[in-house]
């Protein structure tokens, strides 16, 4: 066994989070600066931060993840970073010539109370900064929230930092994409445009993080939102955020800076809430669903109606973040499925409260956010009662293992299969990938197990 | 026709070409890290310095070296990160140091993740008391035997003693082997910190404490600075099995907390990766009288050379005969491996820059396969691994290293025991050529006229492929996915691709296979559209 130390009894644990369900805030604030174009992220810390997130994001997405580090000393943790930081964006500038550079924090440099603003303002007098360029921050203390946190921090900054309103608004909708893949970034573009919506949606990582391979290396691929994009969204007539815990910051920002009334969604994972999208889309743009968008949603109820046999009753343990949770969670409810164990190590009232909605018809799930809401956890009440299906990240081939238990990868991070930035997990279409993936892997362990004669043809 | 090669490139070039693009003053710090190799005049190269801010990268922390490498790949300790979520989260499982626990009753905790997981009321109000509860918790779950904690960033800020902690949760539970690493990532200026913080907790805190090691045959060694990557250790575990020599430790690979303790009753250490380990390897010798020589299990010839050195160093004609016997059973699987891949890769060239000994030990698995190594260096390597230990008492020790605890070790008053004479070592080197207490470094080892540059920036790395165009070029994750859309393949020395073991004999076999497989794989040919390519085609026949 893997997980061979893991049993069924719990004990009431105050400080010891064991295989956590989250990561720390700096990472989502790297990625998060990723989705703008010709932005270079930059780790304000110990080289170990830039070089584990540099890492983490590269197994998950097999491309390349450029950012660099103020590599603090014992020197610099006593006396500041500034020398440091100013350094940087001069060498940044010289050798790797972004147009903005977004900085995030770390533990070390928000414990020793550096200065950003002023750093900043330090590297600019000294002519580090040249005309025309960029360079931004967000704080992203590790011992404050999660990864979801870090990404919502970083989006809310460019929002503060560039979108700016004009007296003209534009007959655009503002769409800022919560934390998904590029696939589904690409996805709700293409929703967009079937209903032939103008749309600005940040950050956006398509283009970025699903670059191709064709010999020529660009450290600033051709995707990510545009920097006059970004500007001109102060202009736009509505904002819909996609993701709660990891937009509504944004959405607020935009509101009080360009005056630009918003509405915050879950992200569109499962039919209910890609419907729920679309209406809110085609309210505020002003446009019809078109016909191709209803025939999309058509086939994916057919696939689930041909696939319910299956999928009815079936217990599921989930983990990840608040915002693609809820929403998957409530596809697996419309689907007849019976969600049961469900954590994330955010910590979350939006997670709660939905959760608690979503499942009021399920009287044995379970479901908790924060610290030490961990897979350890979950697999202890696994072990206390069984599940047929585990959805999250590559963390739970462990439990799917010494289980046996179907398990389908969403989330971050997916290290050890090829793909998920490409098929998108969001929209009809996305949501019919889903029900694959699912299917694909509840049958496979029935085809796999069940006794010979019992072997069937057809599903 | 290897020199001529070198020759042709012009390596001694690029410094000035690189540089130039540098503001003025990491211009001139970095073209000290960047020298053209010479073995017969071992040029002087800054190594271990702090990395220019802003230059990214391929570094990593103090946490990293202490935890993820040294400490990471022992299965019965049960490791707590003490600190935001993060580092330990990002230790987790992503070495890929294998562990084999075999019955299901002993203890492997290699899948788990602990960690503080420190908010910020534990910032403002200290995190000791979370940290003492964490232990209580770890120690009513699982009963581990030893509990390790590991210090990340703020927690040296905020003033949290973790020794204290470590000493106070003793006192509640005598029966655990509790200790602390003050394994902060700002002390240092790369993982290379953090391996010697471990070393001497590991001296300090394991080694030394079981007198009875489990033994089987008449001689006994340890192999240091193996990490069991991709189950490298498992194949040197086999070796010594067959050639009948007790492994006592392994540091770390595959290990367990019984062999750190029992280290110390071995005869002899062999020390694969010199950088992470010679301070254990030093404190063995100085305590207990184990000499110490630098081994290498990568390359056929390597590992042929080192069990060869193992039967010298024991003078047992009975044990020269097992370990030649095994030789030469290896060693026809290898011939009919290499001649085959060799088909495929003579000629080819190929770039390293790794760690602190694979940028110099895959050398020779290279050099098997015909292939010419143009430039090498290290991320974290010190000026001893580039140009030999003879250049320590000359190395200045500045801010960053003054930072880490030295040891200084005694003599252990009754197990100090000589393995062999002054005048049986001296013999030992006369007649077989076996340095002890000896690191002789990469640059001995490489042509002239090679580049050797320490710490590489992504800029030098794109400069690099751009100007010499390797048919391989091999570093870790983080330029993985930069190199290959370029077209050239990259290869993991870290993490070895998912492939491996790639250590002795069987190992190399895995090696020419992954590069041969490399070399022909035809992939990167189908990157231009049929559309896009054929202006192109039409202009190389006009010029061919």
């Amino acid at each position: 066994m893997l997980l061979r130390h893991t049993t069924a009894k719990e004990i009431d644990r105050k400080a010891l989070t064991i295989n956590p369900a989250k990561t720390c805030q700096p990472v989502g604030a790297m990625y998060a600066a990723l989705g703008f174009h010709g932005c270079l992220p930059h780790s304000h810390g110990s080289q170990g931060c830039c070089s584990y997130h540099r890492s983490a994001l590269s197994r998950h997405f097999r491309e390349p993840i450029m950012a660099g580090t103020s590599s603090f000393s014992e020197g610099s943790s006593v006396f500041g970073g500034q020398a440091n930081l100013v350094q940087a964006i001069d060498v940044m500038f010289t050798v790797y010539n972004p147009e903005i550079i977004a900085i995030h924090t770390t533990c070390l440099s928000e414990t020793i109370g550096d200065d950003m603003t002023a750093i900043i303002a330090k590297a600019k007098e000294d002519g580090h900064i040249p005309e025309g360029k960029n360079v931004i921050y967000c704080n992203t203390p590790s011992y404050v929230g999660t990864h979801v946190t870090g990404y919502s921090n970083m989006v809310a900054s460019f929002v503060k930092n560039f979108a700016t309103p004009t007296p003209k608004k534009r007959n655009v909708v503002n769409l800022v994409a919560g934390w998904m893949e590029p696939s589904d970034n690409a996805e709700i573009k293409r929703l967009a445009s079937v209903m032939e919506a103008r749309t600005i949606l940040f950050p956006d990582m398509s283009g970025v993080l699903d670059a191709p391979l064709n010999g020529h290396y660009k450290m600033y691929p051709d995707g990510g939102t545009s920097l006059t994009d970004m500007k001109l969204s102060g202009d736009s007539k509505f904002t819909i955020g996609l993701g709660p815990t990891t937009t509504a910051d944004a959405c607020i920002k935009m509101e009080n800076k360009c005056k630009i009334k918003f509405e915050v969604l879950d992200i569109p994972i499962g039919f209910k809430a890609t419907d729920r999208f679309l209406m809110t889309l085609s309210r505020h743009a002003n446009l019809p669903i078109p016909e191709k968008l209803s025939d999309e949603r058509g086939q994916l109820i057919d696939l689930i109606a041909d696939s319910a046999k299956y999928l009815y009753g079936k217990r599921v343990a989930l983990w990840g973040d608040p915002d693609t949770l809820v929403p998957l969670t409530e596809f697996l409810v419309s689907m007849d499925m019976k969600p049961v164990y469900i954590v994330t190590g955010t910590q979350s009232p939006y997670f709660n409260d939905r959760m608690a909605e979503i499942l009021k018809d399920i009287p044995e799930a379970k479901f908790m956010s924060g610290e030490r809401a961990d897979m350890f956890r979950m697999h202890q009440w696994i072990k206390q009662q069984g599940v047929d299906l585990l959805i999250g990240n590559t963390y739970g081939k462990y439990i799917a293992r010494d289980e046996d238990i179907p398990f389908v990868r969403f989330g971050f991070p997916i290290t050890d299969r090829p793909g998920h930035n490409y098929f998108a997990k969001t929209g009809y279409q996305g949501a019919a990938n889903l029900v694959k993936q699912i299917m694909d892997a509840i049958l496979d362990k029935i085809d796999r197990t069940c006794p010979e004669e019992k072997v069937e043809f057809q599903f | 026709m290897a020199n001529t090669l070198i020759d042709d490139l012009k390596l001694d070039k690029f410094a000035e070409e690189v540089i130039k693009a540098y503001p003025k003053k990491v211009a001139k710090k970095r073209a000290k890290s960047i020298v053209v190799n010479d073995p017969d005049a071992i040029p002087v190269i800054q190594a271990n310095v702090r990395t220019i801010p802003g230059i990214i990268t391929q570094r990593g922390c103090t946490y990293a070296g202490c935890k993820g490498v040294v400490l990471g790949p022992t299965r019965d300790i049960v490791n707590i990160t003490h600190g935001p979520i993060g580092c330990g989260f990002y230790s987790w499982l992503t070495r890929r140091n294998q562990t084999r626990a075999d019955k299901p009753e002993m203890d492997n905790f290699i899948p788990y993740c602990f960690s503080t997981d420190m908010q910020d009321s534990n910032i403002v109000f200290g995190g000791e008391e979370k940290l003492k509860q964490a232990i209580r918790e770890a120690h009513e779950l699982f009963h581990p035997k030893g509990i390790a904690i590991f210090s990340t960033c703020p927690v040296g800020l905020i003033g949290d003693d973790v020794h204290r902690v470590a000493r106070q949760m003793k006192e509640e539970f005598p029966e655990v082997n509790i200790f602390g690493f003050s394994c902060e990532g700002y002390r240092g200026v790369s993982q290379s910190a953090g391996h010697h913080i471990a070393n001497n907790g590991l001296y300090k805190n394991l080694i030394g404490r079981n007198d009875n090691p489990k033994r089987k045959y008449k001689y006994a060694v340890n192999v240091l600075g193996e990490y069991n990557i991709g189950g490298d250790a498992f194949v040197i575990e086999d070796l010594f099995e067959r050639i009948g020599v007790d492994l006592i430790a392994t540091m770390s690979g595959n290990s367990t907390l019984e062999q750190f303790e029992t280290a110390h009753t071995a005869d002899f250490s062999l020390v694969m990766c010199h950088r992470s380990i010679n301070y254990v390897a030093e404190m063995l010798e100085t305590s207990f009288g184990i000499p110490w020589a630098k081994a290498n299990f990568i390359g056929a010839e390597a590992t042929a050379k080192t069990l060869r050195k193992v039967g010298q160093y024991f003078g047992d004609q009975e044990l020269i005969e097992r370990i030649e016997k095994v030789i030469d059973e290896e060693m026809v699987a290898v011939k009919a491996a290499v001649d085959s891949a060799r088909e495929k890769t003579t000629g080819k060239t190929a770039m390293l820059f790794v760690g602190g000994s694979r940028a110099h030990h895959y050398q020779e698995l290279f050099d098997e396969l015909g292939m010419t190594t143009l430039t090498a260096g290290y991320e974290f390597g010190h000026r001893d691994d580039y140009e030999g230990r003879r250049v320590i008492p000359t190395i200045q020790i500045d801010a960053d290293s003054r930072n880490i605890e030295e040891i200084t070790v005694y003599p252990d008053a009754t197990r100090y025991k000589p393995r062999k004479t002054e005048e049986e070592l001296a013999k030992l080197k006369e007649e077989f050529d076996i340095e002890f207490n000896e690191y002789k470094g990469l640059m001995t080892d490489m042509k002239k006229g090679t580049l050797v540059i320490d710490d590489l920036s992504h800029f030098e790395m794109e400069k690099l492929i751009e100007l010499y165009k390797p048919d391989v070029f091999c570093a870790g994750i983080k330029e993985k996915y930069v190199v290959q859309k370029m077209g050239i393949p990259l290869k993991q020395l870290h993490n070895y691709d998912n492939g491996g073991p790639y250590a002795g004999f069987a190992g190399a076999i895995n090696f020419y296979k992954d590069i041969e497989m490399i070399s022909c794989s035809t992939i990167f040919k189908q990157m231009k559209a049929p559309w896009e390519n054929e202006e192109l085609v039409e202009a190389e026949y006009v010029f061919n």
